[in-house]
């Protein structure tokens, strides 16, 4: 395997990561306004990803670091590119890493309340943004010479995007509810379960809408054939065996399955994608690849090294973190962190 | 058209890092002294430390917040605004941002969140590990960034490639003697801020004799941090700047707004300058001074800005290799000039710490001022480093009109500059707002141990 592959793998580990971490701390983040009915409980709901969110969140940070360093011309084209849909994201997680932060530091409705939307429009606005991206690396945008996004902000959005990001919106507050029912004492995690039972439903509606258009708008065809493998069969799959571990209140299960079922759907993309990173909308010589975009060799063995030691330490540490923070978070007043 | 392009982005890029920039400094200090004050607590037992971890550490994690949401935008706005930059040096320059990310800052948010929610949950051992794994995170990731901008300012470890710059020495690029002067010279100012910020805040309630025994020792702390902080600041300061009359002389022409080569080389005391028709206005030098920062003796020719300009015009061809002076000039001086001052305060903080004058001393109550100090030193400090460096974004090998983004239009500009500056003004209204609540919430009784650590972070 060559270094460009390696790299290739790992910036989709690094963002499959970052989906399913992050993911949950969306989902949190989006369902705080309607499943907590008083502050003790939107406090329980925040706490049980404040000890977690930031260290998600640099996920993103490295594989956007990881990016830039193996493959300088995705990075570049893509951050300029999408500068208003990145420059909106931005904005999202400003407000909402310190809302985690202040909005418990004033006792006060309104000061809260603000907040507490904020973390929602903060969570709500990247987890549809993710989706509009990812099927528009598939789907082709407007890539000229020299590399050049040349579209604007308005072609990212067009109806296989919009559902790509009604997917992930979807996904993300699924994985978000069931996160909850398996972190909050009992009596407010069984209202959520039941919640994560109906979000579901549209959940796997937009992503079998999505698979179909996938058919359509992207070459799927060409890169998978017409039985396009375990990836993306696993994928739907899985996310049916959420609803059913649900049901049968095997939350643990469902998360689980819901985890692979986000594995197998960013899988399902890059794959699609490579050796691929982005593709022209106006001509297939000015797709980006991962040879034509890529660092030189001397750099990706660097990198290399570096990674293959460092992301399997990350991985044990912010694991044991999960460990220590097992316990159900309970309406105790002296165990809620303001 | 082209011109607002470059003008809104640097302006845009300028307005994050500084913005930036005000909280980083203070989160590597807060988390290294919280730390000492922790580690002392955990050693002693002595409860008063304990309150002190918790109270400083309160104001730490507001001022945390800050830093990493405004760090999202800097990895962002590398590819956002400077594509064409990004696509050049993403060989060299985007390495050591990796593994920032990779090293640095996964150790750092990983363990803050153990460490505000650990107290309870871990063992008292575990939980101090915590904090220190945050202030090593912290300078880690000061190390790596300067390890990339040190490659902007003094380009090492490459060749070029098809028009771009490509890798072949990481050794190279880690060992550049830019990163031994500008790390140290950054890092220990983080450290300085951090001691001003705590040496101010004691200062406030120590001159209206409110929590005392917390304060004294809080300001005992710190003023002993701060002093070897700020003196060995100052040491290599001089060793940069040293190195900039070797690698960058424009840079120091500017800083020191000499035209004309000199040897013995004279230090202006005050210059006002007319850049158009390269003269000065109106100056006061001092003979040989430069001459002696520069080389460590009485001679030694320190190049003029015009000599300078057309050895570049000559290498480079035809431009402007001249940065804006007036701003290299007065950012220098507003550094080293507050920098002296911090050197000053602490010297007689540490005076009234040993002479146990510190109470009855009256013009303690101007010391929360001096908290500003390392604020303007840290921003004028990169506004040299950065606008003297000008008009390249890598020295020699790309100017920074080249870098921009070719499809980013005045009008997308105009939007993210606007939404930046609304956004980071409101919440900066909000941090001070919340910083100075905090300071003044002090938990006047101590609850009982056990009660005390259940209900640490209310």
């Amino acid at each position: 395997m060559n270094y460009e592959t390696i790299w290739f793998l790992l910036i989709a580990v690094l963002f499959i990561g970052y989906f399913i971490l992050e993911g949950f701390d969306f989902g949190v983040g989006i369902l705080l306004p309607f499943v907590a009915k008083n502050d003790t409980e939107r406090r329980m709901v925040i706490n049980t990803i404040g000890p977690h969110w930031d260290g998600n969140e640099v996920w993103l940070i490295t594989a956007g670091g990881a990016m830039f360093a193996a493959f300088p011309n995705w990075y570049a084209t893509l951050f300029s590119g999408f500068y208003i849909a990145l420059f909106l994201m931005l904005i999202a997680l400003i407000l909402r890493g310190v809302a985690f932060e202040f909005r418990g530091k004033v006792d006060d409705i309104k000061w809260r309340k603000f907040w507490d939307w904020s973390i929602f429009f903060g969570s709500i606005i990247p987890a549809i943004l993710w989706g509009v991206a990812f099927s528009n690396f598939v789907r082709g945008v407007p890539i000229g010479e020299g590399f050049i996004y040349v579209g604007n902000f308005w072609d990212l959005f067009n109806i296989y995007s919009i559902i790509g990001g009604l997917v992930t919106l979807t996904g993300f507050t699924v994985q978000g509810a069931i996160f909850l029912s398996m972190k909050l004492e009992k009596p407010i995690a069984n209202r959520i379960s039941n919640l994560a039972m109906k979000l579901w439903l549209p959940n796997i509606l937009v992503l079998l809408l999505f698979v179909i258009e996938t058919y359509f708008f992207t070459d799927i065809i060409d890169q998978l054939g017409v039985n396009p493998g375990i990836v993306p069969i696993g994928a739907v799959l899985s996310l049916f065996a959420v609803g059913w571990f649900i049901k049968i209140k095997r939350n643990g299960w469902a998360f689980f399955m819901n985890c692979l079922a986000i594995i197998f759907s960013a899988s399902t993309i890059f794959l699609i994608l490579y050796p691929r990173v982005l593709i022209s909308s106006i001509d297939p010589i000015y797709n980006l690849t991962i040879m034509n975009s890529a660092s030189g060799e001397y750099t990706l063995r660097i990198m290399t090294i570096i990674a293959l030691i460092f992301v399997p330490i990350v991985i044990a540490y912010q694991g044991w973190t999960y460990w220590i923070f097992r316990k159900r978070i309970t309406s105790d007043l002296k165990s809620l962190h303001y | 058209m082209d011109e607002i392009v470059i003008i809104l982005s640097r302006w845009q890029f300028a307005l994050t890092t500084v913005y930036h920039f005000f909280f980083v400094p203070l989160t590597i200090g807060l988390a290294l002294i919280v730390a000492i004050m922790q580690t002392i607590y955990f050693k002693t037992g002595d409860l008063i430390y304990k309150q002190m971890t918790k109270y400083w550490g309160k104001l730490f994690l507001i001022n945390f917040a800050m830093g990493v949401v405004t760090g999202i935008v800097m990895e962002f706005q590398f590819g956002m605004n400077w594509s064409e930059y990004s696509r050049f040096v993403g060989d060299i320059f985007g390495a050591p941002l990796a593994i920032e990310a990779l090293l640095a800052f996964f150790l750092e948010s990983t363990f803050i969140g153990v460490w505000v929610f650990g107290w309870d949950k871990i063992s008292k051992r575990l939980h101090l590990i915590s904090i220190w794994l945050v202030a090593i995170g912290s300078t880690l990731s000061a190390f790596w960034i300067l390890v990339a901008n040190s490659f902007m300012q003094s380009p090492m470890g490459f060749v070029l490639e098809n028009g771009r710059m490509v890798m072949n020495d990481f050794g190279a690029l880690v060992s550049n003697p830019n990163v031994w002067v500008q790390f140290p010279h950054t890092v220990l100012g983080g450290y300085t801020t951090g001691a001003m910020f705590i040496l101010g805040i004691s200062a406030y309630f120590l001159f209206r004799k409110e929590q005392v025994d917390l304060f004294q020792k809080s300001f005992q702390i710190a003023t002993i941090i701060g002093l070897i902080s700020v003196f060995l600041v100052i040491l290599f300061g001089h060793s940069q700047g040293q190195y900039m009359v070797k690698t960058q002389p424009m840079k120091m022409a500017a800083a020191e707004a000499l035209w004309e080569s000199e040897n013995p080389a004279s230090f202006s005391i005050i210059s006002i300058v007319d850049q158009k028709n390269q003269k000065d206005v109106f100056s006061i030098r001092i003979p040989a001074l430069l001459s002696l920062l520069s080389y460590n003796r009485f001679d030694g020719e320190v190049r003029g800005i015009k000599d300078i300009q057309s050895e570049y015009e000559q290498i480079y061809g035809p431009g402007n290799y001249i940065p804006p002076i007036t701003i290299n000039y007065w950012s220098f001086r507003v550094m080293v000039g507050s920098g002296f001052l911090i050197f000053f305060l602490t010297s007689l903080g540490l005076y009234l710490v040993m002479k146990k004058k510190v109470l009855s001393f009256r013009l303690i109550k101007y010391f929360p001022f001096a908290i500003a100090l390392p604020y303007l030193a840290n921003t004028s400090g990169w506004i040299l480093t950065e606008v003297g460096r000008q008009p390249w974004v890598v020295y020699g090998y790309l100017r920074t009109s080249d870098a921009i983004s070719p499809n980013v239009t005045v009008g997308m500009l105009w939007l993210s500059v606007i939404g930046f500056t609304v956004i980071y003004g409101a919440l900066m209204a909000v941090d001070v707002y919340l910083l100075s609540k905090y300071a003044k919430k002090i938990t006047v009784d101590e609850p009982k141990p056990t009660e005390d650590e259940k209900s640490y972070w209310e």
